[in-house]
């Protein structure tokens, strides 16, 4: 008798409400499927880091090779890059669910589109922000930026790019069901990236000269959890907005 | 009044040139701002006027 | 909610009213236009550090105080049509935009300008100048948003989230660019700072500020009349508003 009930089959359990529908679940399965989708299409996410290094030597072609102030304008030429090319791979964010027809399926589906929407969002810094901030000591090298400001740039990067791609979402939801999105995305987003471009600079002039970073990088770090919360917001207010117009 | 003649008015103490662009800049600036919806309505009425016309003659 | 707020959302009555609130408000906007400007020019005294050359801030402050002013009337315009699916609220809005744009480029106009004899050079990156940029900046974003989009309610919903993301970051902005040009900028002559202004000097500046929301009023009247006539063209009370002008 015992024996049976041990052997009893497990209740079946219909986790489409408690489990499947979780928001933790949600955007890792949002965050899962776009990170295989970026690995099979390349070109998405390898272009912009391409375009950044591109960018950051065009700098010492245009003004001059000379080390000493090449070293001055490094924070700002990494982080101006780094901008660009986020922007540059923003209207890939919803472009492909868009045109293939599953962003309508994910807007009408019954899970929380703040969630999808945020890991999709993860999913685009951890293609794009990740590998520039990785790659950014490589273009500071290039630029002779001393190697104090190693530290505050990789950091700097690490905080101030999810905030990029936030904001940058927001503009990429706006225009994703217009044809000519590129341009459009730049002229929404750029003057809204100007406090991060702000305080990123100075959290790698901070580390040159010295003083504390921690100010600057916190603030930074306000800045991101605002983005956070608020950004996916808007982005689903946008993308609901221009799916069904 | 701050001035004691006509010609230092103008002269605006040697700025003269800087305050009297800025003001016809304005001018223009706001000028345009008031002509341009005016125009756009006259524009929108005879094309208005001008479709109505149509619609009579094809409905008559 | 009040009866008022209901007749707003109706395109037909505020057509009406505003045709009948405009030469009010017209005639008001160019009285006190004209009584800032002559007072401001020709009676107020010269300030004691930059001569005549201050006389530029009768135009300068009350079109840079205006262009924040419109940016906010647009964002909550474009709120009121998003939650309420007010369409003469996304026409408010949609209206608002060039006007802002044109004050904020007057303002940094007039501010190269006042910086010319006052700096130096005709750019300086100070910190109100540069969040005038940005805001302009912004205007830009909006005016292009709505422009590309052809559904003229999407446009209305796109641009009313864009404005109110630019109104979120607006204190951001600000707030940065000020701590950036304390950072990177030498102590430089401050034109605001100075004592307090005597009564002669900003009285005329008051009636300025006041004559430009008359100002604004006006160009948005006609604006907005001019996208109810457009969007309501097929509907009876335009057809008929139509023959009554014929005649």
């Amino acid at each position: 008798m015992s024996a049976f009930q041990t052997k009893k089959l497990p209740e079946f359990k219909p986790d489409l409400e408690s489990e499947s529908f979780s928001p933790g679940k949600i955007l890792l399965a949002t965050l899962k499927r776009d990170v295989k989708l970026a690995f099979r299409r390349q070109s998405d996410w390898v272009n912009p880091l391409i375009f950044f290094l591109m960018v950051a030597s065009l700098f010492p072609l245009g003004v001059s090779p000379e080390p000493k102030l090449l070293s001055t304008i490094a924070p700002g030429v990494v982080w101006v890059a780094a901008l660009l090319s986020t922007l540059l791979s923003m209207d890939s964010l919803f472009r492909s669910d868009f045109e293939d027809g599953s962003l309508e399926q994910i807007l009408v589906s019954p899970q929380p589109l703040y969630f999808v929407v945020l890991g999709k969002v993860i999913s685009h810094w951890m293609m794009t922000g990740l590998p520039l901030t990785l790659m950014a000591p490589l273009l500071g090298v290039m630029l002779f930026l001393p190697f104090e400001g190693m530290g505050g740039l990789v950091l700097s990067l690490l905080i101030g790019t999810p905030t990029l791609s936030l904001v940058g979402g927001i503009g990429a939801a706006l225009t994703v069901g217009l044809r000519k999105g590129g341009v459009l995305v730049s002229l929404l987003v750029i003057p809204l990236y100007i406090p991060v471009l702000i305080f990123g600079t100075a959290a790698i002039e901070a580390s040159l000269t010295g003083l504390p970073v921690a100010g600057h990088l916190a603030l930074l770090g306000a800045m991101l959890v605002m983005g956070l919360t608020l950004a996916p917001l808007a982005i689903a207010a946008a993308l609901r907005i221009s799916v069904s117009g | 009044m701050s001035f004691d003649s006509f010609s230092e008015f103008l002269a605006m103490g040697g700025h003269g040139l800087y305050v009297w662009s800025s003001y016809a800049l304005g001018l223009a600036v706001m000028l345009g701002c008031v002509l341009s919806p005016i125009l756009t309505r006259k524009r929108l009425i005879t094309e208005q006027q001008r479709r109505l016309r149509r619609e009579e003659e094809t409905s008559s | 909610m009040p009866r008022w707020f209901y007749q707003l959302a109706s395109p037909r009555w505020c057509y009406q009213i505003t045709g009948r609130l405009l030469p009010g408000f017209a005639i008001a906007a160019l009285l006190l236009l004209m009584i800032g400007t002559v007072w401001g020019l020709a009676f107020a005294p010269p300030d004691y550090q930059q001569g005549n050359s201050f006389r530029i801030i009768y135009l300068h402050v009350p079109t840079a105080y205006m262009a924040q002013s419109i940016y906010l009337t647009m964002a909550i315009a474009g709120a009121i049509g998003l939650i309420w699916k007010m369409k003469v609220a996304d026409m408010v809005a949609k209206s608002c935009a060039p006007i802002g744009a044109a004050l904020a480029v007057l303002a940094l106009a007039t501010g190269a300008i006042w910086g010319k004899p006052t700096w130096g050079s005709w750019w300086v990156w100070d910190a109100r100048l540069t969040s005038m940029l940005i805001l302009l900046f912004l205007y830009l974003g909006v005016i292009a948003l709505n422009s590309a989009i052809e559904s003229e309610s999407t446009a209305a919903q796109s641009t009313a989230v864009l404005a109110l993301v630019g109104l979120v970051n607006i204190p951001i902005i600000k707030y940065s660019v000020d701590w950036w040009n304390t950072l990177h900028q030498p102590a430089t002559f401050k034109v605001t700072e100075k004592p307090a202004m005597p009564p002669e000097m900003w009285i005329p500046l008051l009636i300025m500020v006041i004559g430009f929301y008359c100002f604004f009023a006006v160009v948005l009247m006609l604006r907005l009349r001019n996208e109810i006539l457009h969007r309501e063209r097929r509907t009876s009370w335009v057809r008929e508003l139509l023959l009554q002008m014929r005649g």
